[in-house]
């Protein structure tokens, strides 16, 4: 039970570093990807230990949800290359204050 | 034929508003027609409902015509309604005859001038705020006449705006009225919150009844009242800024700066007379006033070199002569005094302009001279005036006026023989400055050449102002020639007589003898230096070689230092204060709100730098902190 938590943990600290330090837009939709995986996980482990199904449900609705993330993602990212000829998230930051 | 009141002030607004928004378009000829011609009509109706007043007259001798109601906030209301009695009745009827001949005087005046229907829509601006103060039948439709009449006054001083010594003239006029009309506007306010009303009859009405003889706060409203009037009317000590105003246009001092706008403070006084006769120090306190105002001004008047300034100072004590006159209850005397004026001091004013017009606008006295012979219309009409102004006996309407208030000042019993001591030495000042002023200009030998000659509108305001100065004192005869006092007994309706309980009317004629004598003998002083032996004229580079003399003259000619005082004691701490204060520490609370307002958004923007690492960063670091708070608690 605590090892499935520590690893989903570790998962989505991953996730969120990557989502931080990476720059590359692709690595960001993949860090995303990671941590809600690991959330996933996270309901997964919990419901097996409440012997429910509801973590298995709920991870089933992420695993849709991620699906539209997705393709909403590479979207923007199709658009952004487009626009600004390079993958770097920074480069679009027009709207500072 | 009463009902048509309400055309008497409305004609020169509707003038006014033609001329406002029209007046560049029609050319000149229109414009004095509408100009003159909106307050000629306006004359002719008042004059059929004077006719109407006098054969029938209304119910207790007045008649209100209510036009509508103007405001109306929980128990207060104001309406425009406009009061008619014997009192003002003839303000009305003083107000059209001479605005109308003034008028026609300027049409032909005015002539060649830049602004011609500007001038016409200003003057008839101020006929109908004019007549708006004295039919006004509550005090706040009244203020909104004084304020018009002190708007008018401000525009058509600075007329001529591109002078800038013009402009300052007519800031000076607005701001010194100013404070007398501040004080006018509070005693409105006490006057309200005491009483309950704003009508000027319920006002009279109800003081009476509630205050007695001497109460403080009867006190407190007629003061008030006073310093309206003073400042209106130049008394002292607001009397500064009447000499300045003579940078208008000719016409302007003759119907603004002498005739109508400058008695509204006696006619205000006169309108809440029981309001003084309550506050029996107020009125003692007027009466001061115009004495003191008369000797200082008629004195000033014996030094200038400017035609119209030896007038403006004389228009300051005849109308000290009124306040005399009103501050021993000689209510009625003061109202006639007033319509004598309005009629001698307008023909000295237009018998000025026209010799300033024929001498390229020359005011400076010791420049004219020996005018008798090129101008003989303004010799004669100034001649005329000169002699009614001095009150020279028995041929002049100024006789008749002055004479009945210097009798009433000796015998009310509000009077006193130092107040009326006042009155004899003005009115020998008054003959020694007035023909000062005629021989200096039309005596001895001609020195300039007249380019200018008056016309037939000129003409004939002058002639009948002429006639009307030398028989309007005819309306009332004094007790030992005749008695037939009608002008009196006619304002008995809505003023009451003089108390003169212990009068004895055998002194009259004496007083007469001695006054009539003063007078001559005033006119043959100036005939003695100013004629007989020019050498000692006062020439101002005579004057210089005596130094005490010329510090002396200097002091008089600029009106006791009155102008230097007010600079010293209020004018210039007012400007050191406001220098000192230019950044206004109360804006330093509001300035203080902008700056903190200004210093989160400059740290807010900071935050927001378009990048989405730095969001999700921030996302995640408040998610912890909120995380972390929760579980420490």
């Amino acid at each position: 039970m605590e090892h499935g938590l520590i690893l989903a943990g570790m998962l989505f600290s991953l996730g969120l570093v990557g989502v931080i330090v990476r720059r590359n837009i692709i690595f960001t939709l993949l860090s995303i990807e990671i941590m809600l995986n690991a959330a996933g996980l996270a309901f997964v482990v919990a419901g097996s230990r409440w012997g429910q199904a509801d973590g298995q449900i709920i991870f089933i609705f992420i695993l849709a949800m991620a699906a539209t993330e997705v393709s909403v993602g590479l979207a923007l990212l199709l658009q952004l290359y487009h626009k600004f000829k390079t993958l770097d998230s920074d480069a679009a930051s027009r709207m500072r204050g | 034929m009463l009902e048509l009141l309400w055309m008497i002030p409305f004609l020169p607004f509707a003038g006014f508003v033609i001329l406002a928004l029209f007046g560049h378009r029609i050319g000149d000829r229109m414009t004095a027609m509408i100009g003159a011609g909106s307050v000629g009509v306006s004359m002719v109706i008042a004059f059929v409902v004077g006719y109407n007043f006098l054969l029938s007259p209304p119910a207790g001798h007045s008649y209100t015509q209510a036009l509508w109601t103007w405001m109306r906030i929980g128990s207060f209301s104001s309406g425009v309604s406009f009061y008619l009695d014997a009192l003002s009745l003839i303000m009305v009827l003083v107000v059209t005859f001479v605005g109308f001949l003034i008028h026609l005087y300027s049409v032909e005046f005015m002539k060649e001038e830049q602004g011609y229907s500007r001038f016409f829509a200003y003057m008839n601006l101020f006929v109908g705020s004019m007549l708006t103060l004295v039919m006004a039948d509550n005090l706040l439709l009244l203020y909104l006449g004084w304020e018009g009449v002190g708007l008018c006054s401000y525009l058509l001083i600075g007329f001529w705006y591109k002078d800038p010594a013009n402009g300052r003239a007519a800031i000076k006029a607005f701001v010194v009225t100013r404070v007398g009309d501040a004080s006018l506007a509070v005693s409105l306010f006490l006057l309200f919150t005491n009483l309950g009303t704003l009508n000027i009859q319920e006002i009279m009405g109800l003081a009476s009844q509630r205050w007695t003889i001497g109460s403080g706060m009867a006190a407190a409203a007629a003061a008030l009242l006073l310093g309206g009037a003073v400042g209106k009317s130049a008394q002292l000590p607001l009397q500064t800024w009447l000499p300045d105003a003579m940078a208008g246009p000719t016409p302007v001092s003759a119907l603004i700066h002498a005739a109508t706008m400058v008695t509204a403070g006696v006619y205000l006084i006169a309108r809440t007379h029981v309001l003084f006769t309550l506050a029996p120090v107020v009125q003692t306190t007027v009466a001061v006033i115009g004495t003191a105002t008369l000797l200082l001004a008629s004195i000033s008047a014996l030094t200038q070199r400017d035609i119209k300034r030896v007038l403006a100072y004389s228009t300051i004590s005849q109308i000290g002569y009124m306040f005399l006159a009103l501050g021993v209850g000689a209510w009625s005397a003061a109202i006639f005094h007033f319509m004598t004026h309005a009629f001698f001091k307008a023909l000295l004013f237009l018998g000025a302009g026209t010799v300033i017009m024929g001498l390229h606008n020359e005011h400076d006295m010791y420049k004219m001279g020996g005018l008798r012979k090129q101008l003989p219309i303004a010799f004669w009409s100034f001649l005329i005036g000169s002699a009614s102004l001095s009150a020279l006996p028995l041929v002049t309407a100024g006789f008749y006026s002055k004479d009945l208030i210097l009798w009433q000042v000796w015998a009310s019993d509000r009077g006193s023989i130092l107040l009326w001591a006042g009155g004899l030495a003005g009115a020998f000042l008054t003959s020694v400055y007035t023909f000062r002023m005629l021989f200096l200009t039309f005596a001895g030998n001609a020195t300039s050449q007249v380019a200018r000659k008056p016309g037939p509108l000129m003409k004939i305001p002058l002639f009948t102002l002429a006639i009307l100065s030398l028989i309007a004192g005819l309306v009332d005869i004094p007790n030992n020639l005749g008695n037939l006092p009608t002008f009196s007994e006619f304002l008995h309706s809505a003023l009451p007589p003089a108390p003169m309980s212990h009068a004895n009317p055998m002194i009259e004629g004496k007083l007469q003898f001695i006054t009539s004598l003063l007078a001559l003998i005033g006119i043959m002083f100036a005939y003695s230096i100013f004629v007989h032996s020019p050498q000692h004229t006062g020439r101002p580079e005579e004057i210089k070689r005596s130094p005490i003399a010329a510090a002396v003259h200097c002091f008089l000619f600029q009106g006791w230092n009155f102008d230097l005082l007010y600079d010293k004691f209020i004018v210039q701490p007012f400007v050191r204060v406001a220098r000192f204060n230019k950044g206004d520490f109360i804006d330093f609370i509001y300035k203080g709100i902008a700056f903190v307002n200004r210093s989160f958004n400059r740290a807010l923007s900071f935050t927001q730098s378009g990048k989405v690492r730095w969001y999700a960063a921030g996302l995640a670091i408040g998610a912890v902190i909120l995380i972390g708070i929760a579980e420490l608690l």
